[in-house]
């Protein structure tokens, strides 16, 4: 019998439903003290970051369609670091979660005895890592509108465009938990990939502030083009160039669901 | 999504004559990692309502061959049809009236009893009211009713493997795969087990199993496959295969001065003779003589009893310790 690629195209279907309901339906007897976990260190760091530093940087220019324009550092900050949020909360799911469902209570090998295949479930941990994302994000607009941060309209394209963010860097995450050994592996995850994509992304200072050379680099990381598409809705204006920043995102998201899908496979010998 | 299948626990379709269409056939099987071939050549049938137990040592090729009949392995050679789908193209359709339950417990730590059958039947397409219509009977089943909000770290060993069998219960399968399914457990628990897997026998299931436990097998299973290195050594009726393969009684003989025996005139009393650490077994057609001659040797303690299937597995497959075990 010929053993089929792992590359093969994904098999997509509604059976990845009951398995998210499974995911959400263990969260919402968490989802409290998860709450906490996952807004209190993002307000944390803003509110520190965007009153402290505040105070010092004063006003900040940014491109904006019409040219420069002057915003107080904490609407910057609050932009940037919202976006990183999404992504951190989208990678943290899929990455430790995950791999305890996964690998520690083998709550898939179970699944899997059931009639619903291992490309559903690797899409139900993506689309749960996204919800969760989309939760802590959520929690975070609601404060930072109480804070009278922005009161921009467009917050309300923002919110679709960060599950967004969510998908695709829990697809990322999915391939890096297809490959782990054990929870110490997403260590090297977080610290060499996601830490320093935060610094070179936008998220604390302008990219202008950065060698060329960096900033070619910077350019194509998902969480800048994340945040291009994010902070001018702060600001109430449209984003510049939607199509290329969506396209860089949608191609992150594609690309690395597929690497994933096949690395999981690959893990489970299917 | 559709309710693949979702129909209420109690039927009866009584012991079946096995004359139909097996429920699952399994045909040169063969599966290979690297150099090492795990499956070789394996076929056998389930008839409906039979019970067919695999035994081997460790790493023998049984789970493997669960796996394949899952579509969770793909095999390198062969064939697996269940309910007359083929295995793994209709995988999702054949699971569907499929009851599985693992060596490894894989039950949801967060949910309680309850939540853990309703959340498991849900991946069976089967709508949330059927499912909590089951419910209160699955838990019967097991003997867990007083544990219905109990989470699975509040349950015994016992209770987790019960919970386990009812939650593959939840979709009513036709056939029962359980790798294991006694591992670990007290004697008590072990009982209860087997009397809810005799229940399930009456009600019509199917059942294949794979077990070290040699009582298991001989008061479950209708009928055994024997395997060793992956290969088929030996198949059919437990009392059969001992009379096939095995001399009536058994006479075990330990104590000081027991290995002497192997060089004494009491050896020409047995048919076969085996020696395992300190104990000598005499397998013969009549015992009589053989126990008045060891008689003389008081200081020797003696258990005379029938074959069984342990001695029969023994036989087979050596009584050496595998490297991997």
């Amino acid at each position: 019998m010929m053993k089929e690629s792992v590359w093969r195209a994904p098999r997509l279907s509604l059976r990845f439903w009951p398995v998210f309901l499974r995911n959400l339906l263990v969260w919402r007897k968490l989802a409290i003290p998860s709450l906490v976990g996952n807004i209190a260190e993002p307000l944390m760091w803003l509110v520190a970051f965007g009153y402290g530093m505040g105070a010092l940087v004063g006003q900040i220019t940014v491109a904006g369609p019409l040219g420069p324009v002057q915003v107080p550092y904490i609407l910057f900050l609050a932009s940037g670091s919202i976006c990183m949020s999404a992504m951190q909360a989208a990678s943290f799911e899929a990455l430790y979660s995950a791999f305890s469902r996964m690998h520690v209570q083998k709550t898939w090998d179970g699944i899997m005895n059931a009639p619903v295949g291992l490309d559903d479930i690797v899409l139900a941990e993506m689309l749960w890592a996204a919800f969760k994302a989309l939760f802590t994000v959520t929690a975070i607009l609601g404060v930072m509108l109480a804070l009278g941060i922005s009161h921009s309209p467009k917050l309300l394209v923002a919110w679709p465009v960060l599950l967004g963010v969510g998908i695709t860097f829990s697809c990322i995450a999915l391939i890096f938990n297809a490959l782990a050994t054990g929870y110490d592996f997403f260590t090297y995850y977080f610290t060499l990939f996601l830490t320093p994509m935060m610094f070179l992304s936008g998220v604390f200072f302008p990219l202008e502030q950065l060698p060329l050379a960096v900033r070619v680099v910077a350019d194509w990381l998902p969480l800048s083009n994340a945040v291009q598409l994010v902070r001018p809705l702060f600001m109430d204006q449209w984003p510049a160039d939607v199509a290329r920043h969506a396209l860089v995102l949608v191609g992150y998201t594609v690309v690395a669901f597929w690497v994933a899908l096949a690395l999981t496979r690959k893990r489970f010998r299917m | 999504m559709k309710a693949v299948r979702a129909t209420p626990l109690p039927r009866s379709l009584g012991h079946n004559s096995g004359m139909e269409a097996p429920i699952l056939s399994v045909q040169h099987l063969r599966k290979r990692y690297g150099d090492a071939t795990v499956v070789d050549n394996v076929s056998f049938d389930i008839a409906p309502g039979e019970c067919l137990g695999v035994i081997g040592p460790n790493g023998a090729g049984k789970t493997t061959t669960i796996r394949m009949c899952l579509g969770h392995t793909v095999p390198d050679g062969g064939s697996i049809t269940a309910f007359g789908r083929p295995m793994p193209q209709d995988a999702l359709a054949i699971k569907a009236q499929l009851g599985v339950v693992s060596q490894m417990d894989t039950l949801d730590p967060d949910f309680s009893c309850a939540e853990n059958l309703l959340v498991y039947g849900r991946y069976f397409g089967m709508k949330d009211a059927a499912i909590r219509a089951r419910i209160p009977q699955l838990l019967e089943f097991a003997a867990l009713t007083h544990k219905a909000d109990a989470k699975p770290g509040e349950l015994s060993g016992g209770m987790k493997r019960r919970l386990s069998l009812a939650r593959a219960l939840v979709n009513d399968p036709r056939l029962l795969l359980l790798d294991e399914p006694t591992t670990g457990l007290d004697p008590q628990a072990r009982h209860l087990m087997w009397e809810r897997l005799q229940l399930l026998l009456q009600q019509g299931k199917s059942i294949l199993l794979t077990t070290h436990f040699m009582d298991e097998a001989e008061r479950l299973c209708s009928r055994l496959l024997v395997l060793d290195h992956g290969k088929k050594i030996a198949e059919g009726k437990p009392r059969d295969l001992i009379a096939q393969h095995l001399e009536p009684d058994v006479v075990e003989v330990f104590g000081v001065g027991a290995m002497a025996l192997v060089d004494s005139p009491l050896r020409s009393l047995a048919a076969r003779l085996e020696v395992s650490g300190e104990t000598v077994f005499f397998y013969t057609h009549d015992a009589s003589a053989l126990m008045l001659g060891l008689a003389a040797h008081p200081q020797l303690r003696t258990l005379h009893r029938p074959a069984n299937l342990e001695d029969l597995f023994l036989k087979l497959t050596g009584r050496q310790i595998r490297e991997d075990a």
